[in-house]
């Protein structure tokens, strides 16, 4: 196990070392720079910010500098936005957009797989489409479609919740709602299919014969081995969630840190794509870790470390 | 198992325990705050609530170069002078103001007025800033500002010293500016935000005292900043120790930073704002005719302009005769009542009416489709071709934007009917954009240009040299450089307003540019806020604001 992990993050240091260096490029190739603006600055102003942000520096000095930089966990300042560094805008967006997030992904989780299995044990019958209905509208709504429909009928028609910002609970439930209806819907479809799947398996007809109740072999046997998928989708789902998204922050005006993935591709804020990039790999990655770990506890079928192929 | 399932039954039980909870406190604090309403008639609370997008990148007079930081500054602080209702500057921070007889030497005699932390407001403050903006180590953006200043850009450049610039503090309350020029609009300069005091003891103490609100955080305009919650909302409050705080009658400020004109206008509606749109916010295009029609619009012109440049250096475009025959072949007016939507002002000229009246009719009739024919025709001649279908293709190029496209996608049309060329639409990304623009890699090109100060010379100086880095045209004029050089010169206000008109008719005659329409903004509020003064370049000032 400790073997297997330590190979693992071995392989994690290489990922992000090529996802920095991507980025590094990338980012470079784009035409325009940080102090592009419809006035342009004169040429003695803008050698005057291109010496003091290090771009008159050479390439692999520059590249060099970002890689120490990372090392020490210090993005430095945003270009754009001067009062603040690009660990200052991390540290501020991360928590209310981990906090928002944190909440879909509960009402996604529950709901999800309480809508899947639902369908799957009433299987072609009305509760298994009205599950199957919400779950295609969940899908095929845009989120952004989602929340102002969320905004005008909750807020303004009948005055339930506040419309946008960040401020009481309160103001955190409708924008929760429109950011876990995709990711529940999912789940939902995931569950229920898996479920299914699992139900006609041998082993579970075993328990039947055994003379088992329903619910045993559905909580027991079933959905143990049905939310395998739906932990795997997991991974991804909680990096994304937790990082905020653009589209939902902008909508209700929550001060996270989805803003900042698109705003700095935009400014050309070099610190701050950097910073978000570095920031949002390392959470995919570990998260991703964490899933593999957890699916040696789930399903002991999967072994993590010293298993024999073929078991 | 059970066990996780019930734990996680019990969560949801929770959870929904939770929404029902809230919900219905939400209801009793709505019902408490519309009694308040109804009963406080006699004594409104004077809290504003606005939106101002987003997030203000400095709010460090020195650093600041766009609008959103433009607008907390002008609440905070006080320069010199201070624009007012009658879009006048007026004296501020000065008392009283001397002025040479050739106009390059400017004394300031300052009034007596305090910091918001108790210290004094001197000359010294003034240099401070001034001098700190000028520093080539401080990366201010903005420090060609006061280039008017002798030896200001000398000492930005690091060719001069910071000692040789023209700001000498005679005495705590005495500054004395030497300019480089004559500077006819100087006192417009000294209300804009480069041009704004810093307490120099504060700031030479710490460095970062511009990155947060609190005790280091001192100004010395109506307003002070209470908290500052980065990306989410700024609060000011009442400057007590401001030199006028009598005239000053709202109590604080929330600026939120809500980027979204639909939320924006939900909000005020739904009583969660107080105003919604320009200048400091944005309202819904779809919405504007519906808000027309309840007459709650507010609608005021700006000075901005919308145009296209044309890359003269390139075919066709090399030809003024084809130049023209673009400009006067489409339909202004209806561009701004089906496209843009927002009550703007058909343009027929470079400056903008708040500047020069006569830009309200312009030097040539909106959808002259006659006119136009003939100078294809002309231009078709000296090109030596036969038909428009010769002519090399052309591209139109916008920044991605909803907005550039439909009036790209209406212009485009325009073309096609009224003068038979194809034209093909080519947008790309903003900064890629700002990119080709710069270097001339374009054949049309959509720009926008807002005015910094009231004068017309923002809207010339940019067309006077080819390789000046907001021309973007290639278009160079020799009489047109001569009449602003003497416009630099002229002391008369009269004679030199005459000088730039003269100047604006040169350029109208060769069109490197095609005027589309002058800027205008629209706003919604509440009814009983009034007072709130937008001046003519689009800037807001909450100093006389109030609620009735």
């Amino acid at each position: 196990m400790v073997k297997y992990i330590g190979k693992r993050l071995l392989y994690m240091i290489i990922s992000l070392w090529l996802i920095v260096t991507a980025t590094f490029f990338f980012m470079r190739i784009a035409p325009g720079n940080p102090f592009t603006s419809e006035k342009k600055l004169p040429p003695e102003i803008e050698a005057n910010l291109n010496a003091h942000f290090g771009l008159d520096q050479p390439w692999y000095a520059q590249y060099w500098d970002y890689l120490v930089r990372i090392l020490n966990w210090d993005f430095g300042p945003s270009f754009k936005y001067k009062s603040q560094t690009v660990n200052d805008l991390i540290n501020e967006g991360f928590p209310v957009s981990a906090m928002l997030g944190a909440e879909a992904l509960l009402l996604a989780v529950s709901f999800g797989i309480l809508l899947g299995i639902i369908a799957a044990l009433k299987h072609n019958r009305w509760p298994d489409y009205t599950a199957m209905i919400i779950a295609v509208l969940g899908i095929s709504v845009p989120s952004f479609i989602m929340a102002t429909f969320l905004q005008y009928f909750l807020a303004i028609k009948m005055g339930l919740f506040p419309v946008a910002r960040w401020e009481t609970f309160m103001h955190t439930i409708l924008p929760a709602l429109a950011l876990a209806a995709t990711p529940m819907a999912f789940i939902a479809r995931l569950t229920r299919s898996s479920m299914l799947e699992v139900l006609s398996n041998d082993y579970i007809k075993t328990a039947k014969a055994k003379g088992l109740s329903r619910g045993v072999i559905t909580v027991k046997h079933a959905i143990r081995n049905a939310l395998l998928p739906v932990v795997t989708y997991m991974g991804p789902l909680t990096a994304g969630i937790l990082t905020g998204s653009f589209v939902i922050e902008r909508i209700f005006g929550i001060p996270g840190l989805g803003a900042h993935f698109v705003t700095s591709i935009n400014n050309r804020d070099y610190t701050v794509i950097m910073g978000v990039t570095v920031f949002y790999s390392i959470l995919l990655l570990v998260s991703i870790l964490l899933v593999d770990i957890a699916y040696g506890f789930i399903d002991p079928r999967i072994k993590l470390a010293g298993g024999k192929k073929g078991e | 198992m059970k066990k996780r399932l019930s734990i996680f039954f019990s969560m949801l039980l929770v959870l929904s325990m939770f929404l029902a909870a809230c919900g219905g406190k939400d209801n009793a604090d709505s019902g408490e705050k519309g009694g308040e309403k109804d009963a406080g008639k006699s004594d409104v609370p004077q809290e504003l609530r606005v939106n101002i997008n987003t997030e203000p990148p400095s709010l460090h007079p020195g650093l600041a170069k766009d609008s959103t930081s433009g607008t907390v500054l002008r609440q905070t602080f006080e320069g010199l002078t201070r624009i007012e209702a009658d879009g006048k500057p007026h004296e501020a921070a000065a008392e009283k103001i001397e002025v040479s007889d050739d106009q390059t030497v400017y004394t300031f005699t300052l009034r007596d007025a305090q910091w918001s932390n108790g210290d004094p407001v001197t000359a010294k403050d003034f240099e401070y800033a001034w001098k700190w903006a000028l520093d080539p180590n401080n990366q201010s953006e903005y420090a060609y500002q006061l280039y008017y200043i002798k030896g200001g850009q000398a000492a930005n450049s690091g060719e001069g010293s910071l000692d040789d610039v023209g700001i000498k503090v005679v005495d705590d309350k005495t500054l004395e500016v030497t300019l480089e020029n004559p500077t006819p609009f100087f006192l417009e300069l000294t209300a804009f935000y480069t041009y704004l005091p810093i307490n120099s003891k504060i700031a030479e103490a710490n460095k970062d005292w511009a990155n947060d609100a609190g005790e280091n955080y001192t100004s010395n305009g109506p307003f002070v900043m209470k908290e500052w919650s980065h990306s989410d909302k700024i609060v000011l409050e009442k400057n007590e120790k401001y030199w006028d705080a009598d005239t000053v009658k709202l109590t604080s400020i929330e600026m939120v930073m809500i980027n979204d004109p639909n939320t924006e206008l939900s909000m005020l509606d739904n009583g969660e704002l107080d105003w919604a749109g320009s200048p400091t916010g944005t309202l819904p295009t779809d919405a504007m005719q519906a808000l027309k029609d309840e007459g709650r619009l507010t609608t005021q012109s700006i000075a901005g302009i919308y145009n296209y440049k044309f890359n003269t250096t390139v075919e066709p475009f090399n030809n003024v005769n084809i130049r023209k025959a673009f400009a006067h072949a489409i339909n202004r007016q209806e561009i701004i009542d089906n496209v843009a939507q927002g009550e703007q002002l058909p343009a027929m000229a470079i400056v903008p009416p708040s500047m020069f009246p006569e830009s309200e009719k312009g030097y040539f009739p909106d959808n002259d489709v006659e006119k136009a024919k003939e100078y294809l025709q002309k231009g078709l001649e000296e090109m030596g071709l036969k038909d428009v279908s010769e002519l090399p293709p052309i591209s139109l190029s916008y920044n991605t934007s909803e907005g550039h496209q439909k009036i790209a996608q209406a212009i485009q049309d325009m073309w096609k009917t009224n003068l038979g060329v194809e034209v093909t639409l080519e947008n790309s990304e903003w900064a890629v954009f700002i990119d080709k623009m710069h270097s001339l890699d374009y054949q049309v090109g959509r720009m926008g240009w807002l005015g910094d100060f009231n004068d017309a010379i923002n809207f010339l100086e940019m067309y006077r040299d080819a390789d000046g880095g907001n021309n973007d045209t290639g278009w160079e004029s020799k009489e047109f450089q001569d009449l602003l050089a003497k416009s630099a010169t002229e002391g008369d206000p009269e004679a030199r307003q005459q000088i730039l008109k003269d100047a604006e008719k040169v350029l109208m005659d060769d069109m490197p540019v095609m005027p589309i329409y002058f800027y205008t903004q629209n706003w919604v509020k509440v009814d009983n806020l009034k007072d709130v003064v937008v001046t003519g370049l689009g800037e807001v000032q909450y100093k006389w604001a109030h609620f009735e």
